[in-house]
């Protein structure tokens, strides 16, 4: 089974936002980037997938500055065969724009599988995977919290509100993976050092403008200060008062 | 004519609530373009509640139906969809930021070659080209986007365009189309236990560590109970990945981001990866012993105190209110 997996550097998720001198990017000063968490659970799915299958192949590629060869390491480091990156000064805001330049590089690799986290922890974007699957008319299955795979068919579970939806689709097909799927697994300091010895390869990603122009980047409004009401139950009237008469939402 | 189409959201032939909201935030870039709103909605035959989208500010609602569009096609959806944007040459297409759009957005985009801003809190027409904001870095920080490709394709997060009535019906066209379902077939939906979900509840009362054991969480739901149906019981990640709620019910960086109009906090402390996901809610109260918890700092209201006496007091308040 050969199976491609794409990740994205982002952020950590604890990350102090200061906004650059442009007044449109993250000031990166300090700020420490790791694997896209949706990401490792589609690279523990590929690899559970390969390993079921009994051979084959997990290509980690990503679409990033220079600095992401790290990022394709630590998915390298958990048992991922190469990786390939695209590379790019910046990470265009517009999905299209990487999922054209990743369905270029994924188009003729005969890849039973394609897989993606259901979104970057960055932009909240939840686009690139459909996008691709699109582009490359592969049947594609979004936010994919549960899987069986049988042949060339698969069926997944995907959450909806309230509720969860059984999908079924034939292979080569597009999934991109929730939480819940699986538990990814640490790499091993074996697998760690195995990791700096895989082939990475480095292409310039072609990329287009883009429809999609970023005119600023501010923090959220300041959420007014809020007060203690008081002390155990007996504030509970004096809450709901507030509720009412101030805030008008009982 | 460049007009704006608003895709709304039907399930098992029921129109959703969050299609209201879409039609809303539709009217709203309509009127500052000067165009008018048609509706959208894809579904085996004409559905309950799609009538009531001229209310909203739709001046048309279209129809469009295939037998093989009762459950939900990917494939099929964002077919019809495109072709029906194309040949309608609309300045904008808006979804829903829900499960369905979330999924059904991106596609329809790529068919169309052009840019999607997902997950949007507000738009508008300024300066000749449509602007968004879209929030990022789980929330810390807002983007504002201009959109420079026609149509603008944007998904709107879910609880954040509060529906507008309006005096005027619209008009009703139903179209059948042809169409096959396509290679991604839903088979089945299964209904979680409680059936509303965090994600469109008005009111959100989410459990953290505080309540110590699972079963504890029994205090929420009776407080759910007692608003009547609007409220959901959500839940933080601690406690998701102690295995006592399930990742459906998690609000936060890793699980749903929520907007209700009143959310209340529950022996949470307020990590910042919680916060990602409920600090748009219109009215956050927190209710917690440790007077110093984070989640303080961002309610709007706190009480300071033993969940498991503050807590069964409001549930007899808000029976009251409600009795």
């Amino acid at each position: 089974m050969k199976i491609a997996v794409c990740v994205k550097r982002v952020p950590d998720s604890e990350t102090r936002v200061k906004i650059a001198s442009d007044g449109k990017s993250l000031d990166e000063t300090g700020v420490k980037f790791i694997l896209n968490p949706y990401d490792e659970f589609a690279v523990e799915e590929a690899l559970r997938r390969k390993e079921q299958a009994g051979s084959g192949e997990v290509v980690v590629v990503s679409l990033g500055p220079a600095a992401a060869q790290e990022t394709i390491r630590t998915a390298l480091a958990m048992g991922a065969d190469r990786g390939v990156l695209l590379e790019a000064d910046r990470v265009p805001v517009d999905g299209l724009e990487v999922a054209k330049a990743l369905a270029a590089e994924l188009k003729n690799g005969g890849y039973d599988l394609i897989l993606f986290g259901k979104m970057a922890i960055d932009d909240y974007n939840h686009q690139v995977g459909p996008m691709v699957a699109e582009l490359l008319d592969l049947p594609c299955v979004t936010a994919v919290a549960h899987l069986d795979i049988a042949g060339q068919r698969g069926t997944a579970e995907r959450e909806i509100e309230g509720g969860v939806e059984t999908v079924e689709f034939p292979l080569p097909a597009v999934l991109t993976t929730d939480k819940g799927l699986n538990e990814p697994r640490y790499p091993a300091l074996k697998g760690i050092m195995a990791a700096k010895k895989k082939p990475l390869e480095l292409k310039r990603a072609a990329l287009g403008a883009g429809g999609l122009e970023v005119l600023g980047l501010t923090p959220p409004p300041q959420r007014k200060d809020g007060k203690v009401v008081g002390e155990g139950p007996a504030a509970v009237p004096e809450l709901l008062r507030l509720l009412r008469e101030e805030a008008k939402v009982l | 004519m460049s007009d704006v189409l608003a895709v709304a959201e039907q399930r098992d032939g029921v129109l959703r609530k969050v299609s209201s909201e879409v039609v809303t935030g539709a009217r709203r870039l309509a009127d500052a373009l000067a165009v008018r709103v048609d509706a959208l909605v894809v579904a085996a035959s004409p559905v309950q509640g799609a009538d009531q989208l001229g209310g909203f500010g739709a001046d048309k609602v279209i129809t469009l139906t295939n037998p093989a569009f009762g459950r939900y096609a990917p494939e099929g959806y964002a077919r019809v969809i495109a072709d029906r944007a194309r040949a309608g040459g609309y300045r904008a297409v808006l979804f829903a930021a829900s499960a369905g759009g979330r999924d059904l957005a991106p596609r329809v985009a790529a068919r169309l070659g052009v840019a999607l801003a997902q997950d949007i809190t507000d738009l508008a027409f300024e300066g000749g080209a449509v602007t968004v904001i879209h929030p990022v870095y789980a929330g810390k920080a807002l983007l504002k986007l201009k959109l420079t490709a026609t149509p603008a394709v944007v998904s709107l997060r879910p609880n954040v365009f509060t529906p507008v009535q309006r005096p005027k019906a619209g008009t009703a066209e139903t179209v059948p189309v042809e169409a096959a379902a396509g290679r991604v077939v839903v088979t089945g939906t299964k209904a979680a236990a409680g059936a509303l979900d965090v994600a469109e509840a008005s009111i959100v009362i989410s459990g953290g560590r505080g309540l110590k054991e699972p079963a504890n969480f029994k205090v929420l739901e009776a407080l759910a109970a007692a608003f009547g149906g609007r409220a959901a019981v959500g839940a933080s990640r601690a406690v998701v990945d102690a295995g006592w709620r399930p990742h459906a019910d998690q609000v936060g960086q890793t699980g749903k981001t929520v907007s209700p109009t009143l959310y209340i906090a529950v022996g949470i402390s307020g990590a910042i990866q919680h916060l990602a996901g409920m600090r748009t809610s219109k009215v956050i109260v927190a209710i917690n012993k440790d007077k110093d918890a984070p989640i303080f700092k961002v309610a709007d209201y706190g009480v300071v105190g033993d969940l498991f006496e503050v807590v069964p007091r409001l549930t007899e308040e808000i029976k009251k209110l409600h009795g």
